[in-house]
């Protein structure tokens, strides 16, 4: 480090806080100021109250004993519940199994799997629609064709089975993400670990527990923080693959933010909405920033 | 047999299952591309039922024709907003990083966290005030807008990216040339930025990717159908009385194409700031 006191930091810095200032930190704070009033009147917690009380957002007349919906943040907790696990060893999984030296093509595989990744997420959620769609979609007529006639419906237009979909077509794009990261963070383990430990007899189990695993964890921890990002980000999926639909069985905050902006010109609403998803990714943010320190 | 009986098992297991697992995740890219190029009473029923199969590229033509969002203007417009939305937030990235990597100023790792913190953050925070202030500005439904809201999203990771990438190159010809007397902007952009170049690569193709694939931005900055992107005009294509598959997945195949290409073309570069971006060396 040099020249401590100069004012070239801040000519190197100056361009980008530019950008930012006008078009990052002034909408955020606006955004928050927007969540206080409505019709231009300072109304306090009580936009927070309505909306948080608000069936659209938790909806504990029919969760969770009644069919969909249930309310957008509950969506995005049931989200995360099967995305967050399900990518998370899926993607260990495949990184484990692709790394084994008899698999022939695994390059090719890693690559398929991955191809999730690299195309737009509305194609993803439009890929999900055809996926699950009656007649057209391979998923309903593998389960007609197995006898399971209830499922062998468009899975996308009806309540109890919209989320699922898009969870499961998320799974589709999101999985290539961890097995990419585990595939970096295995090929960086030293091999003498593993020949030490086969010498000193483990098993293969107790080479991944003690081994493998805990040398993983930081990877973990970054792969975990960004899937829940995603998780509660997720947006252009619903949007095209069910709309948030069938009536909000497949909402989530993401696209309830963007009905009460769009659809209902409810800016301040809308910005309720917006701060509570913020808030809720303060969590994975601060876990990330503090692994820093 | 010379490969003993054990590993012989264990062979036919693991590609077993490494070859389900490549097969289920390539199943639905296969359903697009037969959907594309058949014609819509073959695949309504299923595009795996291979009798009978007539090959057409009429959805590719309808979905060029389309009367109200034809997909080649969307892919037009997408390039138009991809190119400048990457190259921008790069050039001003770049310069940000290099003063996180090289310098110490007060506040330095408060605004870093701070960067962090932008990373993590949801599109929708700002959207609502952002409408109202580019409305104002007269850059509501314009291309320029749209870049330059893009351009700002970019910044936070890519000085996070970069900042990583300027920390692990060696600094001894940089201070070789301060010795020689050369500024510290000479520097940066003789020394630092060639020096840097497979990480600006890197980072130039994702966020190209990105911007490309952006749809909640352009569906709230651009309402006019004409100026809408490639990825926006996609979900317009299903048609009126059923869902038109045939046009939507040839569309989906022209607007995937694009980042497609860049990930065969650049992977080394992808891979490694896919990896570089979310960890910290």
């Amino acid at each position: 480090m040099r020249r401590p006191r100069s004012l070239i930091p801040l000519f190197f810095l100056l361009p980008a806080l530019i950008l930012l200032v006008p078009f990052v930190i002034y909408p955020v704070l606006k955004t928050i100021y927007l969540s206080f009033f409505l019709e231009g009147k300072f109304v306090g917690l009580a936009n927070y109250k309505h909306v948080l009380l608000s069936s659209d957002i938790i909806n504990l007349d029919r969760f969770p004993t009644k069919s969909p919906p249930w309310g957008s943040l509950i969506n995005n907790v049931i989200f995360i519940a099967i995305h967050l696990p399900s990518t998370i060893f899926l993607g260990l999984g495949l990184a484990l199994l692709l790394k084994r030296e008899e698999v022939k093509g695994s390059s090719l595989i890693k690559s398929i799997i991955f191809l999730g990744m690299v195309i737009p997420m509305i194609v993803g959620g439009l890929i999900t629609r055809f996926l699950f769609e009656k007649g057209a979609g391979v998923v309903p007529s593998i389960l007609g064709a197995l006898g399971i006639k209830s499922l062998d419906i468009t899975w996308t237009a009806f309540p109890q089975t919209a989320l699922f979909a898009v969870i499961l077509g998320s799974i589709w794009i999101w999985t290539g993400f961890s097995m990419l990261m585990y595939s970096a963070g295995l090929a960086s383990i030293p091999r003498d670990y593993y020949e030490a430990a086969l010498i000193d007899g483990a098993s293969r189990f107790q080479i991944f527990r003690n081994v493998t695993w805990p040398l993983l964890k930081p990877i973990t921890i970054v792969v975990v923080a960004m899937t829940l990002l995603w998780d509660l980000k997720i947006f252009d999926v619903v949007y095209v693959a069910t709309g948030g639909g069938p009536g909000g069985a497949s909402m989530v905050l993401a696209l309830q933010m963007w009905d009460y902006f769009a659809r209902e010109l409810n800016y301040n609403y809308a910005a309720v909405v917006a701060v509570l998803l913020t808030t809720l990714t303060l969590i994975p943010a601060m876990w990330l920033i503090r692994r820093r320190e | 047999m010379g490969i003993p009986r054990y590993k012989l098992k264990r062979y036919v297991i693991s590609n077993t299952i490494a070859w389900i697992a490549g097969i289920v995740w390539l199943i639905p890219f296969l359903g697009v591309l037969m959907a594309s190029v058949r014609p819509y009473d073959q695949i309504v029923g299923g595009w795996w039922h291979l009798h009978p199969f007539t090959l057409t590229i009429k959805n590719y033509i309808d979905a060029f024709n389309h009367p109200m969002f034809p997909i080649g203007v969307g892919l037009r417009n997408s390039l138009i907003i991809a190119v400048p939305g990457a190259i921008i937030p790069l050039i001003v990235a770049s310069l940000a990083a290099y003063a996180f990597a090289r310098y110490s100023f007060p506040v330095k790792n408060y605004l870093f966290a701070f960067i962090i913190l932008l990373m993590a953050l949801p599109q929708q925070m700002t959207v609502v005030p952002l409408y109202f202030l580019l409305r104002n500005m007269h850059l509501l439904n314009t291309f320029r807008g749209l870049i330059l809201v893009h351009s700002a999203w970019g910044l936070a990771w890519i000085t996070f990216f970069m900042r990583n990438y300027f920390s692990m190159l060696p600094t001894d010809v940089e201070e070789a040339a301060r010795i020689d007397g050369a500024s510290d902007v000479k520097i940066f952009y003789k020394i630092v930025l060639p020096m840097a170049l497979p990480g600006l690569i890197s980072a130039a193709i994702l966020q190209f990717t990105w911007v490309w694939s952006d749809f909640f931005l352009a569906l709230v900055f651009l309402q006019d159908p004409s100026k809408y992107v490639a990825t926006q005009r996609l979900p317009l294509l299903r048609g009126q009385y059923y869902v038109n598959w045939g046009v939507l997945t040839a569309a989906s195949i022209l607007v995937m194409i694009v980042p497609l290409l860049v990930y065969a073309l650049f992977q080394k570069y992808y891979i490694s700031g896919m990896i570089g971006w979310s960890t910290e060396k």
